[in-house]
């Protein structure tokens, strides 16, 4: 392998290419051949897209070569999360029901980051359908994090987080829909950012939860997350939730390391929260020395309502997610049982596709959703839950009255083991405590590697900003890691 | 039946009816696929309408506008906030597992239309109107039975097709009566230009609920409900209303189930063999756990939208009846007619009363002589070859009495073949005022040749006179034959 190629630095990648000491079929070809010599351990991907992967790489030293303008992600390689659709790709979900499913389009954060000439080397593996938080509920293998391969590297996005945190590619593209960026990239000492709900356009994303759901940056730092986010975000038509207001110049904001003057709330629920690790505590409580020491000014925040995110969450999550996977029926596409029982009338033919192609979790999160919406129990759950959310959503809005950003902890816990929780939901839905608030307020939230456990692990602090300040969170992010090295730290090879 | 045998108790038949209408839009509700009907099978589907992972729905803006504008017609109030609501079940034409549809803020509720009353056209009953609301259309299964394999296949052309469904209050008495509501409403809608209603493709169809309540020792039953589904012509929902009435009525004199120990039941309508028939349900349970769909924003009406869309709604079937009625006294039978016939007739009629100065006339000639050339030509009003204002003036002259109507009919007939004014038709006929002295002359001749007529008329059987009449206009066709009855009766007087 070689490691003279920077596989960790999109900025460097694309210094090289133009300085003309690099090209892109041997950055293409680095990338994939270190992807495939670690798929036996780590299992980042679900698909590796070699070939397209290289001819893209070819069309575009070409067009230099003949002096063609190129997109701004022009030769980088990046791996998207196979829950995005790729009409060249297969795109699973990591589930046995959509094993077989090519879309026959493109996502719109797809279609943005070919237009950027993004290299894409594959799709990468996720708990199904993103639900979950260790990508061990993939009907195609756990992945495994690199600081550690007896450890999860997070989830949903556990392939993404993995294959940067491995050295494969400087970029990825996750999603986050209670915390599924920002968990795995904590959990694997890289930076994630979920951005505003509405800012990154939904198009071609498979619905989890469709209020919830947010593709988003995965990268070792800030400068080159602000060139990935800055290549997806934007107003779509195509999808109604996406908001219609300018993009902000993310890679100047990234490059902006000041944060002299900046308020910044320490989220106390969080930081006093019994069930938070102390290694992780004082990950935390030492950014806050960073970033009082450069000047920004600290205060104590309480959002009242936070005890509600998880319940909150595992009720909206669900009831959206049970009538968004309905549509995998085993009529029209996807999965559809063999059994002879199936053929028997379509009822069978519907239970036992749905029993046959879906994870245990998945149908777990199906029956709960199915349940909170029915006749007699949607007033005491759905709704209450809709109110719920709009109380924490509140808690923000007055927490950002008078701060500029919110500081607390990504997850109570760093990475733990594989099989350590996959037989107790409850204790795997608690990792995202201090996430969920994020996607039920629809704010932005980044997750910045802050420290390391005494074994070694990372640990992620996460910042939060209020709608639409994705820019606030880059240039925090930057000064932080322009006088931290925790981003800097590589798993051993 | 029980219409030949005598009913133990008298009853009253309860209707309301739910109307689905395929609103008059381009392109589907939540995607651009063109809603043309008759396309190839699954031809006119995308991702979005095929409810493919990733897909979303974008809301059709000419679809509100539609049913806002169908709302103010039916006196609905349109709520300043409407919204999108997912109505979940299975079903292999419903490709997401879910129909967008509205639950509980429908875009239009609580209106009414008034109706004329089918046995009588000088009362109307009012119909209220519970609610419209908008949704997508679903695919279509077609089962092939014959082929012993249960083979069925499915066309998505039609799903997300545009829907609004307009339910109706229990206000209809009588399957003649929802008849009449269908026959009004559907006026309503095509003059509105919000609905085709054709309803052989499906652009129209009608659920019934109907029950019966009967009086039984001086207190009133209800039999339980039936939901007659699907049906698509007015013919068959007035069939099957009848069909239902009594065999609701069969049903309650050998069960006795009425309304509180049995549920509602879905039926269908077997137009060939008349008879309604159980219906098997599509889902096992009717719990459609409805919620707010996340991928839709709610819908904002502003007031100044809603006063717009009310501005722009013209003149409404009903008040132009009315006004056809007084503004040129016609019957109200004549005003229904021409007014059912559309916005384009309405308009002909109109310049024709108006240029002839006669609305009666005009009136009747429309409904005769223009509808019976319309029918056996099977032309549209709109390509008539006679104009409104050639009919009008020829008319003028029929009123003026410088042409009676039989020579105005050969006029009439001349112009649906040649190009021309009324003034050119008339030449080309040779059609020419008769000279005073002529017609005298020609009366006299008669008079003295037909003395047993004149005896007949001079001992009272004036009704003789129309055999020289008729002899008149055989040897002079320009002869007036008012004025041949006139000079004749003269002459026999005197």
């Amino acid at each position: 392998m070689d490691y003279s190629i920077p596989l960790d630095s999109a900025c460097e990648l694309l210094r090289l290419q133009a300085a003309g000491e690099l090209t892109a079929v041997q950055i293409a070809t680095a990338s994939l051949e270190s992807i495939r010599a670690s798929q036996d351990t780590i299992n980042a991907y679900t698909h590796i897209a070699a070939e397209n992967a290289i001819a893209t790489a070819i069309d575009i030293d070409r067009r230099r070569a003949a002096g063609e303008k190129l997109g701004s992600l022009a030769g980088i390689p990046v791996a998207v999360k196979d829950v995005l659709c790729t009409r060249d790709m297969p795109t699973t979900c990591s589930s046995k029901m959509l094993e077989s499913f090519r879309p026959p389009y493109d996502a719109t954060v797809v279609e943005r980051l070919r237009a950027a000439d993004a290299v894409l080397v594959g799709k990468t593996n996720m708990d199904e359908f993103a639900m979950g938080a260790s990508t061990e509920n993939s009907a195609f293998g756990v992945t495994r994090n690199p600081w550690n391969c007896d450890y999860t590297p997070g989830g949903s996005s556990g392939g993404a987080a993995a294959t940067v945190a491995a050295g494969h590619v400087p970029l990825s593209v996750g999603t986050d829909t209670g915390g599924s960026i920002r968990q795995p990239a904590a959990f694997c000492g890289i930076t994630g950012m979920k951005p505003t709900y509405g800012r990154v356009s939904r198009y071609g994303l498979i619905a989890f939860a469709s209020s919830l759901d947010q593709a988003g940056p995965m990268a070792w730092n800030a400068q080159d997350m602000a060139l990935l986010l800055q290549a997806i975000s934007g107003y779509e038509t195509r999808d109604s939730t996406s908001l219609d207001v300018p993009v902000d110049d993310y890679v100047a904001a990234s490059n902006h390391n000041s944060v002299r003057g900046l308020r910044i709330g320490l989220i106390r629920d969080a930081i006093d929260h019994e069930g938070l690790d102390d290694e992780v505590r004082r990950s935390v409580k030492a950014a806050v020395e960073v970033f009082r020491d450069a000047g920004a000014s600290i205060v104590d925040v309480t959002l009242p309502h936070s005890g509600y995110g998880v319940p909150t969450y595992y009720v909206i999550a669900p009831c959206e997610a049970s009538s968004n996977l309905s549509r995998y029926d085993g009529a029209h596409y996807g999965y559809r049982s063999r059994s002879s029982e199936a053929s028997k009338s379509l009822l069978s033919m519907y239970c036992r596709s749905r029993d046959e192609g879906f994870g245990a979790e998945v149908k777990r999160r199906i029956m709960i959703g199915t349940y909170a919406l029915s006749t007699g129990y949607y007033d005491a759950y759905y709704l209450k839950a809709l109110k719920a959310r709009r109380l924490i959503r509140g808690d923000y809005d007055a927490a950002f009255g008078h701060v500029d950003l919110l500081l607390g902890p990504v997850t109570p816990t760093p990475a733990f083991r594989l099989g350590e929780k996959i037989d107790d939901p409850i204790q795997m839905y608690l990792c995202d405590l201090f996430t969920v608030g994020a996607n039920l307020a629809g704010l932005p939230a980044i997750s910045i590697p802050g420290g390391q456990t005494q074994h070694g692990l990372p640990i992620g602090i996460q910042l939060h900003a209020p709608p639409l300040h994705e820019s606030a969170l880059l240039s925090a992010a930057a000064f932080f890691q322009s006088v931290t090295d925790h981003h800097r730290k590589r798993p051993s090879r | 039946m029980i219409h030949s045998t005598p009913l133990k108790c008298d009853f009253e038949t309860v209707i309301g009816l739910e109307v689905h209408v395929q609103l008059k839009t381009r392109t589907k509700l939540f995607c651009r696929c063109e809603t043309v009907f008759g396309a190839a099978p699954n031809t006119q589907v995308c991702p979005v309408c095929l409810g493919l992972p990733g897909a979303l729905p974008v809301m059709n803006r000419r679809a509100i506008e539609l049913a806002i504008r169908t709302g103010l017609a039916l006196d609905c109030s349109i709520p300043p906030v409407t919204k999108w609501d997912r109505k979940q079940y299975f079903y292999p034409d419903l490709p997401k597992g879910y129909q967008i549809s509205q639950f509980d803020l429908p875009i239009c509720a609580d209106g009414f239309l008034d109706v004329i009353e089918p046995e009588d056209d000088s009362t109307s009953f009012r119909v209220g109107i519970v609610r419209a609301h908008l949704e997508e259309d679903a695919g279509k299964s077609m089962h092939d039975e014959a082929s012993g394999r249960a083979d069925s296949r499915i066309d998505l052309n039609r799903c997300g097709t545009p829907l609004l469904e307009i339910v109706t209050q229990p206000d209809m008495r009588s399957a003649a009566q929802a008849k009449a509501f269908l026959t009004e409403l559907k006026l309503l809608l095509t003059h509105l230009d919000v609905s085709d209603c054709e309803m052989q493709e499906g652009s129209l169809r009608v659920d019934a609920n109907v029950n019966l309540h009967i009086d039984v020792d001086g207190k009133r039953v209800a039999t339980p409900i039936v939901e007659i589904k699907n049906m698509n012509s007015f013919r068959a929902v007035e069939r099957a209303i009848l069909h239902e009435v009594d065999r609701q009525y069969l049903a309650w004199e050998e069960t006795g189930a009425t309304i509180d120990n049995q549920p509602k039941t879905t039926r269908g309508w077997d137009d060939a063999r008349e008879k309604t028939f159980p219906q098997r349900e599509k889902e096992l349970s009717a719990d459609y756990r409805y919620f707010p769909d996340p991928d839709l924003l709610t819908i904002c009406l502003p007031d100044s939208q809603i006063e717009a869309a009310r501005e722009a709604l013209g003149e409404l079937p009903a008040v132009v009846r009315k006004r056809l009625e007084t503004q040129h006294g016609i019957k109200p039978y004549d005003a229904d007619v021409i007014v059912n016939q559309g916005t384009a007739m309405i308009a002909f009629f109109e310049v024709v009363a108006a240029e002839s100065g006669d609305g009666r006339r005009a009136s009747s000639w429309l409904l005769q002589d223009v509808m019976r050339t319309m029918n056996d030509r099977q032309l549209t009003i709109e390509a008539f070859p006679v104009s409104a204002m050639s009919l009008g003036d020829l008319l003028k002259r029929v009123a003026s009495g410088t042409l009676d109507n039989a020579r105005a009919r050969d006029v009439f007939a001349h112009l649906l073949d040649h190009s021309g004014t009324v003034e050119e038709a008339i030449s080309a006929l040779g059609i020419k005022a008769v000279d005073n002295n002529e017609l005298e002359g020609l009366c006299q001749e008669l008079v003295a040749s037909n003395p047993q007529i004149v005896a007949d008329v001079r001992g009272g059987k004036l009704q003789a006179i129309g055999s020289l009449v008729g002899q008149a206009k055989k040897r002079n066709p320009n002869a007036n034959p008012q004025q041949v009855r006139e000079t004749l009766l003269r002459l026999m007087q005197s």
